[in-house]
């Protein structure tokens, strides 16, 4: 009885640790400019992206990995599925470019 | 076609530079005051406007398309701010000779675009939104901002430059991918 308690329990030690929850990362747009963009980024994890800019923009991976449009003032996000260094840039204002790296 | 172009760009940077040297109206040396900076920052953003609305009437161009409707949101966003801060600031805008010359030059570059069709209109009035990018942005550089006192109305403007100078740069790119 008491070994078929521990038993699911040990096997989910021994499956080793566990992978990383999914997190949250913020990029601001303000003043024509794409802010700092997040270091340790994963695949999997999400991007808000906060427009605080009276225009609107978008945040567009040149990769087509994502794309999001940001009415004047708003913020929306968006999942980063792949891993790698992705170039990304507003399809409104194309001088606005940064580069988002992501992990494993 | 680059000929053409030039020549109204001259007028523009002529009547932002008069504007600077504060003549014809006013005596030489006097920088704009707050309300005229505002007014000639709203008409600015007024004629792009028109600008952009007739290229939406004329061309079939999706590319020069999608960058007439950015100049209409992008301008008609910073002169609904324009409009709230002046309100703010209790300022009335204060027409002046360099809003006149501006919106006369204007109307002049809408005869000479309306008269093109085409790629022709297309390369016309990408150039024109260059040329005349470059010669505001220059103007809000050397004199406007400089010369605004207010502190919410330079803080406008200065956005307003980065906004236009990317505008310049966009409108740059496109009109050399036409060519």
């Amino acid at each position: 009885m008491r070994a078929a308690l521990l038993l699911p329990i040990a096997a989910l030690l021994l499956a080793g640790p566990v992978a990383a929850a999914p997190r949250t990362h913020v990029v601001v747009i303000d003043q024509m400019r794409f802010g700092p963009v997040p270091q340790g980024v994963r695949a999997g994890d999400t991007i808000r992206w906060i427009n605080r800019d009276i225009f609107r923009h978008t945040a567009t991976a040149r990769n087509g990995s994502f794309s999001i449009d940001l009415a004047p003032r708003a913020q929306g996000r968006t999942v980063v599925a792949k891993a790698g260094k992705i170039p990304f840039y507003c399809k409104y204002h194309p001088g606005m470019t940064a580069v988002l790296g992501v992990a494993k | 076609m680059i000929q053409k172009s030039i020549f109204p760009v001259a007028s523009v940077a002529a009547a932002l530079l008069a504007a600077a040297a504060g003549t014809p109206a006013a005596a030489v040396g006097e920088a704009p005051t707050d309300p005229q900076i505002a007014h000639i920052a709203y008409t600015a953003g007024v004629i792009d406007i028109a600008a952009a609305r007739q290229a939406l009437a004329k061309s079939k161009n999706a590319t020069v398309r999608g960058f007439a409707q950015e100049m209409v949101r992008d301008h008609e966003a910073v002169n609904v701010a324009a409009l709230d801060l002046v309100k703010k600031l209790k300022v009335t805008p204060a027409d002046n000779p360099t809003s006149a010359a501006l919106t006369k030059q204007a109307k002049a570059d809408e005869r000479r675009l309306a008269a093109l069709n085409g790629r022709a209109f297309d390369r016309a009035y990408l150039a024109n939104e260059a040329a005349y990018h470059k010669a505001v942005n220059g103007a809000l550089d050397k004199t406007l901002i400089p010369s605004s006192d207010n502190a919410e109305l330079k803080s406008l403007l200065q956005t307003g430059l980065k906004l236009f100078r990317e505008h310049q740069a966009h409108a740059e790119h496109l009109a050399a991918e036409l060519k």
